[in-house]
């Protein structure tokens, strides 16, 4: 619980300094390579949840393997 | 029933996005998996198929098997070969509003003596000039285990997950994610069938068996790294690392590196390797000195000091075929992984000839593949 609340306060950190203006650093036009499907976290989500499930069965450790999709925040 | 709650852990995600702004592509995957190792053979297919309406609403529907045929070392040591079916459902929708998703998915895990159900809700956000893609969700499990041949015995376990995912532009070359996850659990968290070693003066080899005993709670938190990197000749490499550690002692650390080439439009390539290491759970013992010897026993080979290295490729073939018309493009996809496990205090009770608690350590290698097609529409 308290490792949710901690999550959550980041949140409204991160949302808070939303308010004001962050011009980004890297424009739109420079998102060319970022954009590229070789850059996604996860091309193919069914395949690499299948491995997620294969190593959890087998290891102690789970979680925090990344969201499945892909995406790089640019439009 | 070993399987089933690695798989209602890996899987409750499936359907949702990292990326807020924008929903998932229509596409439709079909693979078929295969794992052999250990002396177990599972394998099955997976389907998912993603659908997008009107750019804000988007559903998908996944049904996974696993057809387990199972004669591990844990099996062979203290009971018989047997083989089992597991069964997934799951659907998920999506409703992009501005630069906010927001998400909800079901599914239902289904095998003879364990049924799970687990429901997610998550909300993803881009902010800070798209450069920032931040996701909050959470997760609540529901099993019921039982056991084969016992009408007697039926208990449950209640899951709940907290997790946030970042995913950050850091230069027009790089992008940078982090992940951390809390997973607490309580209720039967044992296998009804695994059973512990103790000496046993009394018995022919010197040990005997008794069930083991876990604690009713489990609480893990695990935080990773990650950066991407887009290379000048068009290739990209990652790494990734994983702290992981539990309410049972546990600490596990997790690396990866990996290395994606695309050749002309068709072909891309990807090596990887993986390594992972652990400490063993407090109460784990390959041999305890006594029956009964604690309150908790376990000698479950996942909660011993152990690692794991996996060498993995990949190679997949994007075309279009002018006879489907209905699809905008479609690949073939193959993978296959090199897994070698190694435990540093589980031995193999199997082997004769030797004084209980000498016996070699216990190691074995797996192989896997992902075989699939993906076609968008």
């Amino acid at each position: 619980m308290k490792a949710a609340r901690i999550a959550a306060l980041l949140l409204f950190a991160a949302a808070a300094c939303g308010c004001s203006r962050v011009e980004p650093w890297v424009k739109p036009y420079e998102r060319e390579n970022i954009a590229d499907p070789i850059m996604a976290w996860d091309r193919d989500p069914v395949s690499s949840s299948y491995m997620r499930h294969v190593y959890e069965a087998r290891e102690g450790a789970r979680g925090a393997l990344g969201a499945s999709g892909g995406g790089c925040g640019c439009n | 029933m070993q399987l089933t709650r690695a798989a209602v852990v890996a899987l409750a995600l499936l359907p949702l996005p990292a990326a807020a702004a924008v929903l998932p592509e229509d596409r439709a995957d079909l693979l078929y998996h295969y794992y052999d190792g250990g002396g177990v053979t599972i394998d099955g297919p997976s389907v998912l198929v993603r659908k997008k309406f009107a750019e804000k609403y988007g559903v998908s529907a996944n049904y996974y098997v696993d057809m387990v045929s199972s004669a591990s070392i844990d099996v062979i040591t203290t009971a018989s070969p047997y083989t089992e079916t597991r069964t997934q459902y799951g659907v998920g929708f999506e409703y992009l509003r501005n630069k906010v998703t927001y998400s909800a998915a079901f599914s239902n895990s289904s095998e003879n003596d364990y049924e799970a159900d687990t429901a997610t809700l998550a909300i993803s956000q881009d902010m800070f000039g798209d450069l920032t893609s931040v996701s909050l969700f959470f997760t609540r499990g529901w099993d019921d285990v039982t056991r084969r041949g016992d009408a007697t015995f039926a208990d449950e376990i209640d899951r709940r997950i907290y997790g946030v995912d970042i995913s950050q532009v850091a230069t027009k070359n790089m992008v940078l994610g982090l992940s951390y996850e809390t997973i607490t659990e309580e209720g039967f968290l044992n296998n009804p069938y695994r059973q512990v070693r103790y000496l046993d003066p009394d018995a022919a080899r010197g040990f005997s068996f008794e069930p083991e005993r876990y604690p009713r709670t489990r609480t893990g938190n695990a935080l990773s790294l990650r950066a991407r990197y887009f290379l000048p000749y068009r290739a990209a490499i990652q790494g990734d690392y994983r702290f992981y550690t539990d309410t049972w002692d546990i600490l596990a650390h997790t690396a990866e590196v990996s290395y994606t080439h695309p050749l002309d439009e068709e072909w891309t390539f990807d090596v990887r390797y993986r390594y992972y290491t652990q400490d063993a759970a407090e109460f784990y013992s390959d041999l305890f000195p006594r029956s009964d010897f604690q309150n908790f026993l376990a000698r479950d080979k996942e909660l011993s000091t152990m690692t794991s290295h996996t060498l993995g490729f990949g190679v997949a073939y994007e075309f279009k075929s002018p006879r489907i018309t209905f699809l905008k493009r479609s690949s073939l996809n193959l993978r296959y992984d090199r897994m070698r496990f190694e435990y540093d205090d589980f031995r193999d009770a199997t082997a004769t000839g030797f004084a209980p608690g000498t016996e070699p350590f216990y190691s074995f290698d797996a192989d896997v593949i992902r075989f699939f097609f993906s076609g968008w529409f």
